[in-house]
């Protein structure tokens, strides 16, 4: 198993508790996201659909690539990655 | 004989000079043409694709235009003498191929030959842009392309108010500013455009304001108005560049299908609390492949999952900071230069104060920009939290 750190965006902390990095383990985006929904269930209800699939208004990043571009959420990860989630922000004005 | 005569029958000797028709064909061919007279000359016509260098900066510039010391090069004044006190000039600072056009550009128009006239700048330009001017990047040649530009800022907000006071600043030409609001008393933390004295008043109107009294150069066209789905193309079409300032999923949406559509450059930013993201959604940009706003979310969150409006709250700096990136970046693609933030996003952290790349890829198969793509067609999603942009 390997331990990787995920970002948390400002718009989803209410579900972290606050915490801007949360960490969870697992061999693939996927693993770690179920690894952390035994932890942050609402978070990851945020990111991942009903039927499993990301939500088509967020994207993971491993380091600096979209996962999607990747092998989506059977992307592998490596001990010390950094997945970071980025929602759609609609914000200029507000 | 005057000394001035005695003088030009001298340099005739050394210049050839030649017909009009002869310089045009040599022109065509890659020789340089100089018009060396006043700027206030050259103004009312000069030669087509002629280089406009007064004969009193002409040893200090030419240079920069013609560093090809071997580039046959061809001066023309109004008659024909400047032009060869002129290339005696030249002929010292080592041009080897030098020439002059007989009869200057009164036989040049006389012979029926293209002339244009020239974008310049007038005096008070010269001034106001000199730190731009100065610059290689820029140039005359840049400023002129910014004030030929055309910019929409949509949204006079948070990121719309920076990112429209230094367009107006650097000299882009047109300003449209759209907003369908009036400046509340809790928009001045942030929107800069505005000011107390303009508290209820059309936002549109108080940006106008604050633009033509930093730089009344600027031609600043208002859209009090909502965009949807039936006005979205018709102002878009009139702007190179859109900007957007936006703070609801239903304008983003509008905003990245019409700039999809018509080929235009999206310059995105958004901001929440102490974080900020920026990019620029370009299919159409020819030197690197980079997404649209679908390809990335392909549809807006419902209003459940988005994050709740009266909730969210922004550092006041913080859109200073993003709208200030987006103006940047409307600049250089003005000018051409550097690398537009195309296929990458941009991610400030103001509270660790660090800026993140993010690599972001087209979606081959986007229903917007893919290949395959067929345009579906404006959508008006629902204005969730509009009651909040204020």
């Amino acid at each position: 198993m390997t331990r990787v750190t995920i970002r948390i965006p400002t718009p989803l902390r209410s579900y972290t508790g606050g915490a801007n990095e949360v960490s969870a383990e697992g061999t693939t985006v996927g693993e770690v996201l179920d690894a952390l929904s035994h932890k942050h269930k609402e978070l990851v209800a945020r990111v991942l659909a009903e039927d499993g699939s990301i939500r088509q208004f967020v994207n993971i990043y491993r380091g600096n690539d979209d996962i999607r571009a990747l092998h989506g959420l059977a992307t592998t990860v490596a001990e010390g990655d950094v997945l970071s989630i980025i929602p759609a922000v609609a914000g200029g004005t507000l | 004989m005057k000394a001035k005569d005695q003088r030009l029958a001298e340099l005739k000797s050394t210049i050839p000079e030649l017909t009009p028709k002869e310089v045009l064909d040599l022109q065509r061919q890659g020789a340089a043409l100089i018009d060396v007279r006043e700027p206030e000359e050259a103004a009312q016509g000069s030669p087509g694709g002629a280089y406009r260098i007064s004969k009193g900066f002409l040893e200090l510039r030419v240079e920069e235009a013609i560093p090809n010391f071997d580039r046959t090069v061809i001066l023309t004044c109004a008659s024909g003498a400047r032009s060869l006190f002129a290339g005696e000039a030249l002929q010292r600072l080592g041009y080897r191929d030098v020439r002059s056009v007989k009869g200057g550009f009164n036989a040049w128009k006389n012979a029926g030959l293209p002339f244009e006239i020239p974008k310049m700048m007038d005096a008070a330009a010269r001034e106001r842009y000199s730190r731009h001017l100065l610059m290689p990047e820029v140039g005359e040649k840049g400023q002129l392309a910014l004030l030929g530009g055309k910019v929409l800022v949509v949204g006079a907000g948070g990121l719309g108010s920076p990112a429209a006071l230094y367009l107006c600043a650097a000299g882009v030409g047109t300003l449209g500013i759209l907003d369908h609001d009036v400046v509340d008393r809790s928009n001045l933390q942030r929107q800069v455009l505005h000011s107390d004295s303009r508290v209820g008043v059309a936002k549109v109107v108080s940006a106008r304001t604050a633009i033509e009294s930093l730089n009344p150069g600027v031609k600043v066209i208002t859209h009090d108005d909502y965009l949807d789905s039936k006005n979205v193309e018709a102002i878009f079409s009139a702007y190179d560049i859109i900007i957007d300032g936006s703070d609801n999923f239903a304008t983003r949406y509008l905003i990245n299908d019409a700039c999809v559509k018509l080929a235009r450059p999206n310059i995105h930013g958004s901001v929440y609390r102490f974080e900020g993201q920026t990019t620029v959604f370009w299919p159409a940009y020819g030197k690197k492949t980079g997404p649209c706003y679908r390809c990335l979310y392909p549809e807006p969150p419902p209003p459940e999952m988005a994050p709740s409006c009266a909730e969210a709250g922004v550092l006041g700096v913080l859109p200073g900071v993003i709208g200030l990136l987006q103006a940047v970046e409307a600049i250089k693609i003005i000018l051409k230069i550097g690398e537009p933030l195309v296929g990458r996003l941009l991610y400030y952290d103001a509270l660790k104060a660090s800026f993140s790349e993010l690599n972001i890829r087209r979606n081959p198969s986007c229903r917007y920009c893919g290949e395959e793509a067929d345009f579906p067609g404006y959508v008006d999603y629902e204005a969730f939290c509009a009651a909040y942009s204020a």
